[in-house]
């Protein structure tokens, strides 16, 4: 992997240096940025904002509900039991678990569309610099076509420009 | 800029990890210790019998499942405090959350454990399992037991992913930070996260969501541990308060058992600077409205019963007001209304030390209301030929005592091995991260994180008189 980043203290730096990749030229989707914590008050921050994950878990809510439903209708039926004059499928009592499973199944597919949104887990060989822990702010394009030519859009006073070659 | 503020933050709470002293191995022996004695008691009772604790007729559900529902109660702190504080976005939450889900996921292990203790056949517990089987004991779904098994084990799952997810930042940070075993340890733990915009994002958006889907999770669990009891046809329990008021009891005492934790953390590992006096007067609030609403609940039950003098609850009820149970009834009423009102009604004595003083009075008076619920009206059902006593033998008690060490040694091993409290979360409420933000905007935000995530090193609390 090719890649060309610069290390900033700053994230009034760091925005700048997004700022300066785009003038030069440099895709929106190709900048990537990796801090230690998130930044919600700078522009950067918000790059890929959207997602699909409410949806997903509103589905999976639904899909829960509905194969506890069944399967809970066909266990009962299957094996009827009587129990103190109540019917062999009783709604009222069936409720508590459906609604257990429904916000289950919406958990369990948060944390999967999370994971797989996320690229989690991920075995590395990607852009990184341990250096981020310690408050840096990496900015930087992977496998850039021109290395030269955004060097000079990534130094900026107050940040470090490295390269992997 | 960004590093001089941000370092010291992440040193200061990654210090306790790398650092032990005497102490902790004290703590640790000490717990560990009495965990062993319970675990040797409950060998004891698996060899001898259940015979071997006291719980015969009529008074079947004795300490075992008092401390079932005890510490499902505890259990409630930390999911539900921190999912509300996130959702309503309290910029005070941010030392706090991690705390309080840990305390969940512990209480939630030791209180699903009783339920299997009191089986007396631990190693048949998988029958009481709702899944067909080829021995036609097919699950009954209209069973009170068998929604216990699918609420408890729904929040328990979605309080250990809603407790892991925001710790995976925090790993990553470990494991940067780190060498030999712990770093091979951080970076399994890590997932391989690195912190891009897109995981920020993907991570706020899934804890948002799951904050909204575990609220109704967490009030669901005590409402059913509460139709354990409501559902049966026995004097005081046949009543449709008992969900709400179980599920205002355990908030009350999932608060208390937040601020005694938050009290130990900061002395234990010098978290002054981060827990400060502004969250125990926080909690300390929101523990005042908690007893005032136990207050309120105990009332509307107590009344109702009082005025209907159905003959059968009247005997449970004179039993606790005035009877063999009474010194149990009052005080629990000492400890879980007195006690706390005095203190935390008055700002003076709404310290970090009354806020401990009160707590400690609540988890008392909390856990003496449980036995209440229990056991007297199962020694004094309807017909009074069947009335009976109780008293815990031994063997009860040293597992009682094993779990709250139990609790202890979690908690401390835990606090050695994740950072107690959410290091990106801490950094991502400082002030100086409005600067870009509109000058409206920032100076409301600013207004708020500087004096309710970083108070003056005084930590006085808000509207405090100096």
């Amino acid at each position: 992997m090719k890649a060309v980043y610069g290390l900033y203290d700053d994230p009034h730096v760091a925005q700048q240096a997004v700022d300066n990749l785009r003038a030069a030229g440099v895709a929106d989707a190709d900048i990537t940025v990796i801090s230690s914590e998130p930044f919600d008050h700078f522009e950067f921050g918000h790059r890929d904002a959207k997602t699909v994950m409410p949806w997903v878990a509103v589905a999976a809510g639904a899909v829960g509900l509905a194969l506890t439903y069944y399967l809970l209708g066909a266990s009962q039926r299957a094996w009827p039991l009587v129990t103190s004059g109540m019917p062999i499928v009783p709604m009222w009592t069936n409720l508590i678990i459906i609604f257990e499973m429904t916000m289950l199944a919406a958990i369990l597919a948060t944390v999967v569309t999370l994971l797989i949104t996320a690229g989690l887990p991920s075995r590395g060989g990607k852009m990184y610099d341990p250096e981020v822990s310690d408050g840096f702010i990496l900015v930087g394009v992977e496998n850039p076509s021109d290395v030269d030519r955004l060097e000079p859009a990534l130094a900026i006073a107050g940040g470090r420009v490295k390269k992997i070659t | 800029m960004n590093r001089t503020l941000t370092k010291p933050i992440a040193d200061d709470l990654i210090r306790p990890l790398f650092q032990t002293s005497i102490w902790f191995y004290a703590i640790v022996f000490a717990a560990a210790t009495v965990v062993a004695c319970g675990a040797a008691a409950w060998g004891y009772q698996i060899w001898f019998g259940i015979g071997v604790a006291g719980i015969r007729w009529p008074v079947f559900w004795g300490f075992y499942l008092v401390n079932f529902v005890f510490w499902i109660g505890i259990s409630h702190a930390g999911t539900l405090i921190s999912a509300i504080l996130r959702l309503v976005n309290a910029g005070w939450r941010r030392p706090v959350t991690r705390c309080a889900e840990a305390i969940t996921v512990f209480a939630l292990m030791i209180g699903a454990m009783f339920p299997i203790i009191h089986l007396g056949r631990p190693w048949l517990a998988f029958w009481l399992f709702p899944y067909p089987s080829a021995r036609d004991i097919w699950p009954n779904f209209r069973s009170p037991l068998a929604w216990d098994f699918f609420a408890i084990n729904t929040y328990l799952t979605g309080s250990v992913l809603f407790l892991f997810l925001p710790m995976i930042p925090d790993f990553a940070l470990l494991r940067d930070r780190s060498t030999g075993w712990r770093r091979k340890l951080y970076g399994f733990l890590a997932f391989g996260w690195r912190g891009t915009t897109k995981q920020w994002n993907r991570l706020e958006s899934a804890m948002q969501i799951m904050a909204v889907a575990i609220l109704p999770v967490a009030v669901s669990v005590h409402t059913i541990v509460s139709f354990d009891f409501s559902m049966a046809a026995v004097p005081m329990w046949h009543s449709t308060i008992f969900g709400p008021y179980f599920v205002a009891g355990a908030i009350f005492s999932g608060i208390a058992a937040l601020i005694i934790a938050m009290a130990v953390l900061r002395k234990t590992l010098g978290l002054e600077k981060y827990l400060q006096p502004l969250h125990f007067d926080n909690l300390g609030k929101l523990l005042l409205l908690m007893c005032i609403l136990w207050a309120y609940f105990v009332f509307a039950e107590r009344l109702t019963v009082w005025y209907g003098n159905e003959p059968s609850e009247m005997a449970v009820f004179w039993a606790t007001q005035r009877g063999a149970y009474a010194p149990f009834y009052w005080t629990m009423v000492v400890c879980n209304f007195v006690i706390p009102f005095i203190i935390l009604a008055n700002p003076r004595t709404r310290t970090i030390l009354g806020c401990v003083i009160a707590s400690f009075g609540v988890l008392i008076g909390m856990w003496l209301e449980r036995f209440l619920i229990i056991v007297p009206s199962l020694a004094h059902k309807q017909l009074p030929y069947s009335w009976g006593s109780y008293g815990p033998r031994p063997t009860e008690i040293t597992i009682m005592a094993a779990t709250f060490a139990g609790m202890v040694l979690l908690y401390a091993l835990f606090s050695k091995f994740v950072p107690i409290i959410a290091i990106w979360e801490l950094k991502a409420g400082l002030p100086s991260r409005l600067d870009t933000a509109t000058q409206t905007e920032a100076s409301l935000l600013a207004t708020r994180l500087d004096s309710e995530s970083f108070p003056p090193e005084s930590g006085a609390p808000r509207g405090a008189r100096p």
